[in-house]
């Protein structure tokens, strides 16, 4: 009676533990490794995936910066906030390569950009872009009229003559200046971005040099003497990289109508 | 040899398991959307099915019948088929991550597909040898794969069709599966 329970029990016990061993050294051999970090630095990431960083979608870029292939800045859509916490769950310093501030790119103020007609609606600047796109001859000139001024809770910009201007040390990369502009002139830059071509004209020289007298016109002079080659042309407009600039200013000498200025000219 | 041909014909065409005898209808609606995921499981089942007749045969051959303990032929064959599950799981989730994904419910839930315990058990009934038995399970395996991956063609033509509104989903998958089945008793009286 005994041996009939016991026997298939032990048959059954035995067997249920071979395969357990089994079991256990296969998942234990064959393990897949993942880092729960992934998954934080994920919902850090604004999940666009726009692709700008070069790897598979925001997922493919939690991954690659895990694994120490990517770096936090590669990522031009996170904003400084983001960035910071990746960079604390990473264990990473967070560099002035990293850290992003929001810059105007324009140089056209009152006495340097000539403009189409008098306004005199509502002072602000989506208000006047509806209006045959505001009232600079360039139609890529900043309207000064302080929209991107109201949307920053930091009272990091301000208008000097009829120009935004960021106070950069006092930016805390939030990019909210950057929707409020109509004209798309505002971009995130890394914080140790000393030189800008600070023009977001997309005319052709000519029209560029009978609207504005500082902006790029296209020649490709500083192109020419980047001893980085971070230089590369939208069309006719002078794009800086900041990864491959540095910093020298070279070619602000060269720039032959002042496009290009060192990010401290505006004592701002 | 003309015997395992035979073997492996019925077991594929005449007798499909899906079509003809509809066990494993589970996986074969499921996994029938794509035709990767749909040739990723026959594969995954073809393993389990062929590896789970001949260690089943075996326990029953040299340990069951011969301490006479047949009753618990149920319980050692699910944990023999549990057991070579899992395992495919581990290995599928190191080997290929996609697959893993896109199968998702579908491969723990092959332990528990009729289909997998019916070839083995069907080996017990008719008195298969042990390599009939690895035949017969392995060939349910591949008429498994076969009708899982024929659907998965007509459904992904079925994606581009306009079906009527009350039949959008799982009623015409149904219908579809119900045609395919119509088609396979073509098959019956090959070998009379």
């Amino acid at each position: 009676m005994l041996k009939d329970i016991l026997i298939p029990s032990i048959l059954l016990g035995g067997l249920g533990l071979v395969f357990g061993i089994l079991l256990a050294y296969t998942s234990k051999k064959l393990s897949v490794k993942h880092d729960a970090r992934i998954e934080s630095i994920r919902a850090q990431l604004p999940g666009v995936n726009c692709g700008a960083c070069g790897k598979s979608g925001c997922d493919g870029f939690a991954e690659a910066l895990v694994k120490g292939e990517a770096k936090v800045g590669d990522c031009k859509v996170c904003g400084a906030e983001a960035s910071l916490m990746i960079c604390q769950i990473l264990g990473v310093e967070i560099s002035p390569q990293t850290q992003k501030v929001a810059r105007v790119m324009c140089s056209g103020s009152n006495a340097i950009s000539k403009k189409k007609f008098e306004y005199a609606g509502i002072e602000d600047c989506a208000a006047a872009a509806a209006l045959f796109g505001g009232d600079q001859a360039c139609s890529y000139g900043c309207l000064g009229l302080g929209s991107c001024v109201k949307a920053c809770k930091f009272g990091a910009i301000v208008i000097k003559n009829g120009l935004a201007g960021v106070i950069e040390s006092e930016c805390t990369g939030c990019m909210q200046c950057i929707s409020a502009c109509p004209k798309n002139i505002i971009r995130m830059v890394p914080a140790s971005s000393g030189v800008t071509v600070y023009c977001s004209s997309l005319d052709k020289g000519a029209v560029v040099r009978q609207n504005c007298e500082v902006g790029c016109i296209g020649c490709k002079k500083c192109s020419k003497v980047c001893p980085e080659n971070a230089i590369s042309f939208e069309g006719t407009l002078a794009v800086i990289d900041p990864v491959k600039c540095n910093n020298c200013g070279q070619c602000i000498n060269e720039c032959p109508t002042g496009a290009i200025s060192s990010s401290l000219r505006f004592d701002f | 040899m003309k015997e395992i041909l035979i073997l492996v014909l019925s077991a594929v065409l005449v007798e499909n398991f899906v079509l003809v005898k509809f066990l494993g209808i589970c996986p074969f609606l499921g996994v029938s959307k794509k035709l990767k995921d749909a040739l990723g499981m026959g594969a995954a089942v073809i393993f389990v099915m062929g590896l789970s007749s001949a260690l089943a045969w075996l326990l029953n051959k040299y340990v069951l019948v011969s301490l006479g303990l047949e009753y618990l032929q149920t319980m050692v064959f699910i944990l023999v088929i549990a057991v070579l599950v899992q395992f495919v799981e581990i290995v599928l989730k190191k080997l290929s991550p996609a697959l893993y994904k896109a199968l998702g419910i579908y491969l723990p839930l092959i332990s528990t597909n009729c289909a997998v315990m019916g070839a083995v058990l069907l080996n017990l009934e008719k008195n298969h040898n042990f390599v009939e038995s690895i035949v017969y399970g392995s060939s349910g395996g591949i008429g498994f794969t076969l009708a899982l991956v024929l659907y998965a063609g007509v459904r992904e033509k079925m994606e581009n069709t306009d079906i009527p509104e009350m039949f959008k989903g799982f009623p015409i998958t149904l219908i579809g599966a119900a045609l395919i089945s119509v088609a396979f008793f073509g098959f019956k009286g090959l070998f009379s």
